[in-house]
C-alpha cells in the first residue's frame, strides 16, 4: 500500500497543472475525461505512487481543491 | 487506513458567501500565487490557533476581495493605504493579530509613504507583500518591481531604467530600519522554497502574536496570466527571472533579542477625564462680575503690538486671563497670517460685560505699543478718547494724535534695570492697570500660574508688575 | 473654576476626550497643529492613541482602520490636508464608519497662506471625494463652540455611522476665550457591536465595493435616506434680531461674529438688519431660511471666500429673495466698517 494518496475535489480545480508539475513521483495527471463546472479538465490522481509529501497542497492555488491523506497503521 | 492530513484550512470560509458567482472556488486565475500565500496564511492562523483574534486588510489588487475567504475580522483598504488601516486597526484593538495583505502596486508603489513608516514606526502588525513584478488587476501594467527589458502593456518595449528607473527591492529598504524585527524575502518556484514560505509567514504571525514587532514577508510569486506563461513555466520564471534580482532570504532577524511590547495601557474614562485634562469641575450657575471696570474704560477693545520677543503676545493672554477670572467674557487673537509681516507681532484682546461679537480689534480703545512699528502702524486706528501706552525705551517719536490720553513708560527701560528686560511687557501690564484701573493687581497675581508657565520666574514678574505701577504713580501719569 | 482660558483648537481636543475618543491620528499643518498637539499631550494621559501620521492620507486612513473597530477616533488638518484626505473620507462614508474630521481653515487655493479663509466650504460641505455622499458639517464660532460641537460631533457621527466635520477657521482655533466644561458629561469609551475587534464574535467585514450596479445602488440609496434623516433632524442654526428684520445677514464661524456688531451697529444707525448664521452648513436650515425669506426684504451672505456658502443660500430661497454677496479672499477678514457700509448701502 502506497504512504499516502491525493484527492482532488474536481469542481474545484481550475486545471493550472502546477501540481502536476510539481509531483516529485509524476502520480497526478489532467483527468481529460472530464469537464468540470469551470470548464476545465481537473487534475487526478493516477491512484498510486503517492508518498504523502503534501507537495501538491502546497503549490495549489484553490484552497480546497486538495486534500492529501497519510497512511496510518490502524 | 487514510487519514487526511493536508486538507482546507479552518481559518478559510467554508463557502464564500461574499463571493458572487461561485462561492466554493476562489475568483483568482488559474495557477495564481494568492492563493497559494493565502492557504500558507489561512494555515499558519490554523496552527496558532490565532483565527478568531487575527483581522486581515485586504488591499486593492487582485486580492482586494481577500475578504471573501478569511473567516477572521476583515478590513479593505484604499489603494496603498492597507498599512495605515492596520495601524488605526491595531492601536485599538491590541490584542487582535493584523495582517496587511499587499501587491506590489499597492505596496511598492502608490502605498510606498505607508509601508515605509508603518515598518518604521514598528507597528505590531505583518505585512504579507506580494511580488509579481506586474499589475494583474489593472491587466498587465508596469509594477514598481517590473524587471528591467520586461514587457508589460505599459512597457510595450521592455521597462527601461532611463524612463521608469529600476525595480524596487522592498526587502532591502525595510531592513535597512531599526524598528521591523523580522524581514525575509521567499519563492514559490520550488518545494524547498514553499516550504520556508509558508514557515516565514507563521513565524512573522507567531511574533507578532508575542507582541516582538513589525515583521514583513516578500513573496516572489507567479501571475501566469500577467506573465502570459502557463503555470508550471512561470515558476521557472520565477526561478530565472527573479530570484536572480530579488535574492530569497531573511534580511533581518532580531527577534531573539527583542523585548516584547509592554501591554496596552488601560483606558481611563468617566470624572477622571476631567482631572487629566485639568478642569476642576464645578456645577455652579454662571459666575457673576466680581471687579468693577471705572465707567471710562468699560468693554475694552485692546491692541498690543510689538516685535516678536517682547511678549506682546503674553501680555494679551494675561489682560485675557485676569479679566475671565473677574467674571467677564474674554477673546483674545494672535496676528498671524499678512499681518505678521514686517515684524510686528499683535494680538487683538476684548474684556466684556456682554457677548463679544467681532473679537477683532479693527479701533482700539487701548492700544499698546511696545515699538515704534507698532505705534506708526496702530496709532491711527485708535478711537477718539483713546488710552495709548507706548514703550519709550523703545520709540524715540512723539504720538501724532491730539485726541487721545498718551501714557509714556519706558518698559523695557525698566525691565532691563530689574534685570530681565523680557519682562517689559509685565511692566506695561502693570502701567496699565494702574492708570487705567483695568484689572486688580490682586487677581494679575493669582493668575500668574495661568499665564506663567515657568514658575521659577513669577516673582520675577509679579515685580515687573509692581515696578510699572510705580512708574505711573511716581510719574503722575 | 471649570471655565478656562483656551484656544480653540485645544478647546476641540478637551471635547473630544470628554466625547470617549480614542484615538487621534493626525499630520501637522498651520493653522490646525495645536490640536494635534493638544492629542499628543492628553491622549496617552488617559491611556488612548496618539500617532503623527507620515502624511494626511495616512491619518485618515489610520482613522479608517480605528473606526473600523466601531471606536471613537479623529484626525485634524487644514485646507491642503483636507484635500489629501478626501479619498479616505469617501472610503469612510461609503464603508459607513463613524469620525470626527476637524477642518480650520486657511487662505487657498494651492499653498495661499495661513491665514484664516473659509474657501474649504466647497470641499467640506459638498463631499470633496468621489462618489455619493455627504458629512454632516458643523461650524463653531467660538473656543467654547469648538469643544462643545467637536462632542456634539462624535454623537452625530455614532449615530448615523457617517463621517462628521467640525469646520472652522484659523481665527476660530487661534483665538482664546472662556471656555465652561461643567455641562459636559464624559463618554465611557466602547467598541461598537459592528466594528471588527479582533474577536470571535466581531468578525465583522468593513468594506465599500458592491461589484454589482444594482447592489451599489441599492447601497447609495440606502445612503440617501440616511441623509434625509439627517437632514430631518440635525439642522442648527442661531438668529439674532431676524423678527423684524428687512435685511438678513448671513454667515457662519469668525464671520457671524463680525457680522452680529455690524446688526448691532446697523440698528443704531436705523436700519433694521438681523443675523442668521448656520451652525450646521449641511444640513442647513432651510425652513429657517424659508421663514426669513418671507419676512425679510433682503439677505446678505459674508463669507471669507470666493461666495461658496451664498450658492446654497441662493438654491435654498430659490430667487423669491435677493440674495446679496461680500467676500473677502486672502487671508482677509472683513471689518465691521467695510460690511456695515455695504448693509447701508443695500438697505
Amino acid at each position: 500500500m502506497d504512504r499516502g494518496k491525493m484527492v482532488v475535489n474536481s469542481d474545484e480545480c481550475k486545471g493550472c497543472g502546477l501540481c502536476i508539475s510539481q509531483c516529485p513521483v509524476g502520480c497526478i495527471e489532467f483527468d481529460n475525461e472530464t469537464i468540470n463546472k469551470q470548464g476545465y479538465h481537473p487534475a487526478k490522481y493516477k491512484g498510486s505512487g503517492c508518498t504523502a509529501c503534501g507537495i501538491c497542497f502546497n503549490v495549489c492555488p484553490e484552497p480546497g481543491a486538495i486534500t492529501v491523506y497519510k497512511l496510518v497503521k490502524a | 487506513m487514510y487519514e487526511p492530513i493536508l486538507s482546507k484550512p479552518k481559518s478559510f470560509f467554508e463557502t464564500y458567501k461574499e463571493k458572487t458567482g461561485d462561492q466554493t472556488i476562489t475568483h483568482y486565475c488559474p495557477g495564481c500565487g494568492h492563493g497559494i500565500v493565502h492557504k500558507y496564511v489561512a494555515s499558519a492562523l490554523d496552527e496558532l490557533n490565532l483565527t478568531d483574534r487575527a483581522i486581515f486588510v485586504s488591499p486593492v489588487g487582485c486580492s482586494v476581495f481577500g475578504y471573501y475567504y478569511f473567516n477572521t475580522g476583515n478590513l479593505q483598504a484604499a489603494h496603498g493605504r492597507a498599512p495605515a488601516v492596520a495601524t488605526g486597526s491595531k492601536r485599538v484593538n491590541p490584542d487582535s493579530i493584523v495582517i496587511s495583505y499587499q501587491g506590489d502596486g499597492d505596496l511598492a508603489a502608490i502605498g510606498t509613504a505607508e509601508i515605509i513608516h508603518a515598518a518604521n514606526r514598528g507597528e505590531l502588525i505583518t505585512v504579507i507583500f506580494i511580488n509579481n513584478a506586474i499589475y494583474g488587476m489593472t491587466g498587465g501594467q508596469m509594477a514598481p518591481t517590473t524587471l528591467v527589458g520586461q514587457k508589460t502593456t505599459t512597457t510595450p518595449r521592455g521597462r527601461d531604467p532611463h524612463n521608469e528607473g529600476y525595480p524596487v527591492k522592498m526587502c532591502e529598504l525595510i531592513s535597512q530600519l531599526n524598528a521591523p524585527i523580522y524581514v525575509e524575502r521567499v519563492a514559490l518556484n520550488n518545494a524547498a522554497n514553499r516550504a520556508k514560505a509558508k514557515r516565514a509567514i507563521k513565524k512573522a504571525l507567531k511574533l507578532q502574536s508575542e507582541r516582538k514587532g513589525f515583521t514583513f514577508v516578500e513573496v516572489l510569486s507567479q501571475c501566469p496570466t500577467g506573465w502570459k506563461v502557463d503555470a508550471p513555466d512561470a515558476l521557472k520564471w520565477i526561478e530565472e527571472k527573479m530570484i536572480p534580482y530579488y535574492p530569497v532570504k531573511v534580511f533581518k532577524d532580531t527577534s531573539n533579542e527583542a523585548e516584547p511590547y509592554p501591554e496596552a495601557k488601560e483606558i481611563i474614562s468617566g470624572e477622571k477625564v476631567f482631572e487629566i485634562l485639568g478642569i476642576k469641575r464645578d456645577e455652579k450657575k454662571e459666575e457673576t462680575i466680581k471687579y468693577e471696570i471705572p465707567e471710562k474704560y468699560k468693554n475694552p477693545r485692546i491692541k498690543i503690538a510689538g516685535f516678536g520677543g517682547q511678549g506682546v503676545l503674553l501680555l494679551g493672554v494675561a489682560l485675557a486671563q485676569v479679566g475671565m477670572m473677574e467674571g467677564y467674557n474674554v477673546t483674545w487673537i494672535p496676528s498671524y497670517g499678512p499681518e505678521m509681516r514686517g515684524g510686528t507681532a499683535n494680538c487683538s484682546v476684548n474684556i466684556s460685560d456682554s457677548l463679544i461679537g467681532s473679537p477683532v480689534v479693527e479701533k482700539p480703545t487701548i492700544l499698546v505699543a511696545m515699538n515704534k512699528p507698532s505705534m506708526e502702524k496702530f496709532e491711527k486706528d485708535m478711537v477718539s478718547g483713546g488710552i495709548l501706552f507706548y514703550n519709550t525705551a523703545m520709540i524715540d517719536t512723539e504720538p501724532q494724535r491730539d485726541d487721545i490720553i498718551k501714557v509714556p513708560v519706558p518698559a523695557t527701560k525698566i525691565a532691563s534695570d530689574l534685570g530681565n528686560i523680557r519682562v517689559g511687557n509685565m511692566v506695561m501690564l502693570g502701567a496699565i492697570i494702574e492708570k487705567t484701573k483695568l484689572l486688580p493687581l490682586e487677581t494679575v497675581k493669582s493668575g500668574f500660574e495661568y499665564f506663567i508657565s515657568r514658575k521659577n520666574l513669577i516673582p520675577l514678574n509679579e515685580k515687573a508688575v509692581e515696578a510699572g505701577m510705580n512708574y505711573i504713580k511716581e510719574n503722575n501719569l | 473654576m471649570s471655565k478656562e482660558l483656551l484656544k480653540g483648537n485645544y478647546a476641540v481636543i478637551k471635547g473630544a476626550l470628554l466625547a470617549g475618543c480614542v484615538a487621534y491620528f493626525g499630520y501637522p499643518i498651520t493653522p490646525a497643529s495645536e490640536i494635534a498637539e493638544a492629542a499628543a499631550y492628553y491622549f496617552p494621559l488617559a491611556g488612548r492613541t496618539f500617532v503623527q501620521a507620515e502624511s494626511e492620507i495616512a491619518s485618515i486612513n489610520m482613522v479608517y482602520g480605528a473606526a473600523g473597530a466601531g471606536v471613537r477616533c479623529m484626525t485634524a488638518s487644514s485646507g491642503p490636508g483636507i484635500s489629501l484626505k478626501q479619498e479616505g473620507i469617501s472610503y469612510i462614508a461609503g464603508s459607513e464608519l463613524p469620525c470626527v474630521i476637524v477642518d480650520v481653515m486657511r487662505g487657498g487655493p494651492g499653498l495661499g497662506n495661513i491665514a484664516p479663509e473659509q474657501g474649504d466650504y466647497h470641499q467640506v460641505v459638498k463631499g470633496g471625494g468621489h462618489g455619493n455622499y455627504k458629512c454632516a458639517v458643523y461650524a463653531p464660532n467660538s473656543a467654547q463652540e469648538m469643544c462643545d460641537l467637536t462632542y456634539k460631533a462624535f454623537e452625530t457621527a455614532e449615530k448615523y455611522r457617517n463621517p462628521v466635520f467640525v469646520l472652522a477657521d484659523g481665527f476660530i482655533g487661534q483665538m482664546m476665550e472662556q471656555v465652561e466644561f461643567g455641562k459636559l458629561d464624559p463618554v465611557t469609551p466602547k467598541k461598537l457591536d459592528w466594528g471588527v475587534h479582533g474577536t470571535a464574535d466581531s468578525k465583522n467585514l468593513i468594506n465599500s465595493i458592491y461589484l454589482d450596479p444594482d447592489e451599489l445602488e441599492a447601497h447609495n440609496r440606502k445612503l440617501q435616506e440616511k441623509y434625509k434623516k439627517m437632514e430631518e433632524n440635525e439642522a442648527m442654526f442661531e438668529t439674532y434680531k431676524t423678527e423684524d428684520a428687512d435685511i438678513v445677514l448671513i454667515g457662519y464661524g469668525i464671520t457671524s461674529r463680525i457680522l452680529r456688531t455690524v446688526v448691532d451697529e446697523a440698528r443704531k444707525a436705523g436700519i433694521k438688519a438681523g443675523l442668521f448664521r448656520p451652525i450646521t452648513l449641511w444640513p442647513l436650515a432651510k425652513d429657517e431660511l424659508n421663514k426669513l425669506k418671507n419676512s425679510a426684504k433682503k439677505f446678505f451672505v459674508v463669507e471669507m471666500s470666493n461666495g461658496q456658502l451664498v450658492e446654497d443660500i441662493r438654491l435654498v430661497v430659490e430667487g423669491k429673495i435677493p440674495v446679496e454677496f461680500h467676500g473677502r479672499m486672502g487671508g482677509n477678514v472683513p471689518t465691521v466698517d467695510e460690511v456695515l457700509e455695504i448693509t447701508k448701502k443695500l438697505s
